[in-house]
């Protein structure tokens, strides 16, 4: 029986001929990543393990990114066991250099891998091929001392993507849909494939955004084939150009959609729910007090080019905090170098450090009570950016710079 | 027997435990927040033993194993739910949180209601009606027999 893209990885991670979804197989990490959001936890658990060992140090890759710089003493705290642990322990660590799926696709990723990240957005690994998936600290601490873990086989939903994104809709807006349509628990416990002709129509960027948000349809991962754009992008990052899985065409999928990119338009996603959408064109009258640029979602140096050229000229509305936060140190000099981060400045943007920053709505910008934010971040939970009683939309680099000069939700 | 605390759908991790506690040095310190945005009288009236009863999609968002962890650590004895997002439902199962898929119960009770859970015969029992539950599968089962994947890790190393 044929299999699928997520069913190849896990055989190959197994050590086995054939895996199919509903099978629980005992898999081989090849990468296993981890971040200041919980890792202190895994040091505690793994401080009280009788026989303390770690597998191959060098599968482990941790990030600080979740609160960086430093926020409070109990902050502190936290991030420095991580950082002794790892000096003591040989472990590759980073800090300051950006938020971790972004730094794990620029640096370590390749196809055919099947990676644990001990963040629920690990799902982004896809667009080079990879398997990546978000586990707890437990999960994360049993791997880190076996090299091992279980995974059950998931189902594959399919999307077969033609045309092309136009009318100013971008990957954000795409998956967004994608995401109100399925609803958020659309794809729980399953794979989310992209494929077809429009593939070739989206850049890397594009990519790395849809993956990315897959978990909050539920996914397990986002998966794609590793075509020349893929290639290209593993060979201008120092790695190899290795092919990757694709679909058998007799592989069983749960279900399979047909998307017309060209149908695309933008949108947004509305409190309380990513799976809450609506285009941006029917929210009317949305005032705003914060707009921010940035996240491992829409971080990018294409995300930021975007705003630059909405903001280029213009200014931040009155009364209206904008923060741009480039996804990494490399997106940061690069902005820098292409005068994106002036561009900013001048139009009154505060312009952060690469960090997870507004998005995980515990370290820079949180929001206060009543208040509203338009984000390119990942989620638009009730409290996610702040006081508990505040609001946050959830829409493009475009529609939130737009937003961010208009001082209410709009389009560009 | 224990008491429900009842939540609608797709209650996220995030209402669980706030980002802003995750980085708390410990669990305990950590949980006097939980459902703090959700139901400010949570923590006030939780003891050991309770249950929790939701609808679908239960703890969806974050990997945030602090999530079940301070669930556990209120005494939460298990969490019956239509369904469980995936990483919440893997982290409990780790920790030791019985999480129970029973699509029933939830429009059957309220906060407050005082039931009972047989795992072993998959029922919840609430004012004399039992209400069926999917079993926790085999390979999981094992993980939750043992008190968690840790004390599973202990005894292979």
């Amino acid at each position: 029986m044929g299999m699928t893209i997520a069913e190849k990885i896990i055989a190959r991670a197994a050590g086995v001929e054939e895996a199919h979804a509903g099978n629980i197989y005992v898999v081989e990490l090849d990468h296993l990543m981890s971040n200041d959001g919980t890792t202190h936890l895994t040091i505690d658990m793994y401080n009280k393990l009788k026989n303390k060992k770690i597998y191959d140090k060098n599968k482990l890759i941790w990030i600080m990114d979740h609160n960086v710089p430093c926020d409070s003493p109990k902050t502190a705290a936290s991030q420095k066991k991580m950082r002794d642990f790892a000096r003591e322990n040989g472990i590759t660590l980073h800090e300051g250099d950006g938020i971790c799926h972004e730094i794990m696709i620029e640096k370590y990723i390749n196809p055919k891998e099947l990676i644990f990240g001990a963040d629920s957005h690990t799902c982004s690994y896809g667009e080079l091929g990879a398997f990546g998936t978000g586990v707890g600290c437990t999960d994360y601490l049993y791997a880190m001392v076996t090299g091992k873990s279980w995974v059950l086989a998931p189902e594959t939903l399919r999307f077969n993507l033609t045309g092309e994104l136009k009318n100013g809709a971008t990957a954000r807006d795409l998956i967004l849909t994608i995401i109100g349509m399925i609803g958020a628990n659309g794809a729980n416990y399953k794979a989310m494939e992209f494929v077809g002709p429009g593939m070739k129509n989206l850049t890397m960027s594009d990519r790395i955004c849809i993956c990315n948000l897959c978990v909050e349809a539920g996914a397990k991962t986002g998966l794609m084939e590793v075509d020349d754009i893929a290639k290209a992008y593993l060979r201008e990052h120092g790695r190899e150009a290795v092919d990757g899985f694709v679909s058998d065409p007799d592989a069983k999928f749960e279900k399979v959609y047909d998307i017309d990119m060209g149908d695309i338009v933008p949108v947004v996603a509305k409190p309380h729910f990513v799976d809450n959408i609506s285009p941006v064109e029917e929210v009317k009258d949305v005032e705003i007090n914060e707009a921010f640029l940035g996240s491992c979602n829409n971080g990018r140096i294409e995300d930021l080019r975007l705003g630059a050229s909405i903001i280029k000229g213009k200014k931040v509305a009155p009364g209206v905090r904008f923060l741009v936060s480039p996804a990494s140190r490399d997106v940061y000099a690069q902005a820098l170098e292409e005068g994106i981060i002036d561009i900013f400045m001048e139009a009154g943007a505060i312009v952060v450090n690469s960090n997870c920053s507004v998005c995980w709505g515990s370290c820079q910008g949180v929001i206060g009570e009543g208040e509203t934010l338009i984000s390119t971040g990942t989620r638009n939970f009730k409290g996610r950016a702040g006081d508990k009683n505040s609001f946050v939309y959830l829409g493009s680099a475009a529609t939130v710079t737009a937003s961010a000069i208009a001082g209410k939700i709009t389009r560009a | 027997m224990g008491k429900v605390f009842k939540y609608g759908k797709d209650v996220d991790t995030d209402q669980i435990i706030a980002s802003q506690y995750l980085l708390y040095p410990t669990i305990e310190e950590m949980k006097v927040h939980a459902f703090e945005s959700l139901d400010s009288e949570f923590i006030k009236c939780v003891e050991p033993g309770d249950f929790i009863v939701a609808d679908e999609n239960f703890g969806c968002g974050s990997s945030r194993e602090q999530a079940p962890a301070v669930l556990k650590a209120c005494g939460i004895k298990a969490v019956l739910a239509k369904s469980f997002a995936r990483i919440f439902y893997r982290n409990s199962i780790n920790l030791g949180v019985p999480v129970i898929i029973c699509s029933d119960i939830y429009d059957h009770v309220k906060t407050g209601d005082e039931i009972t859970l047989n795992m072993e015969e998959g029922y919840a029992e609430v004012a004399g009606v039992k209400y069926s539950c999917t079993k926790v599968p085999e390979y999981m089962k094992n993980i939750l027999d043992q008190g968690g994947l840790l004390a599973s890790l202990e005894k292979e190393i």
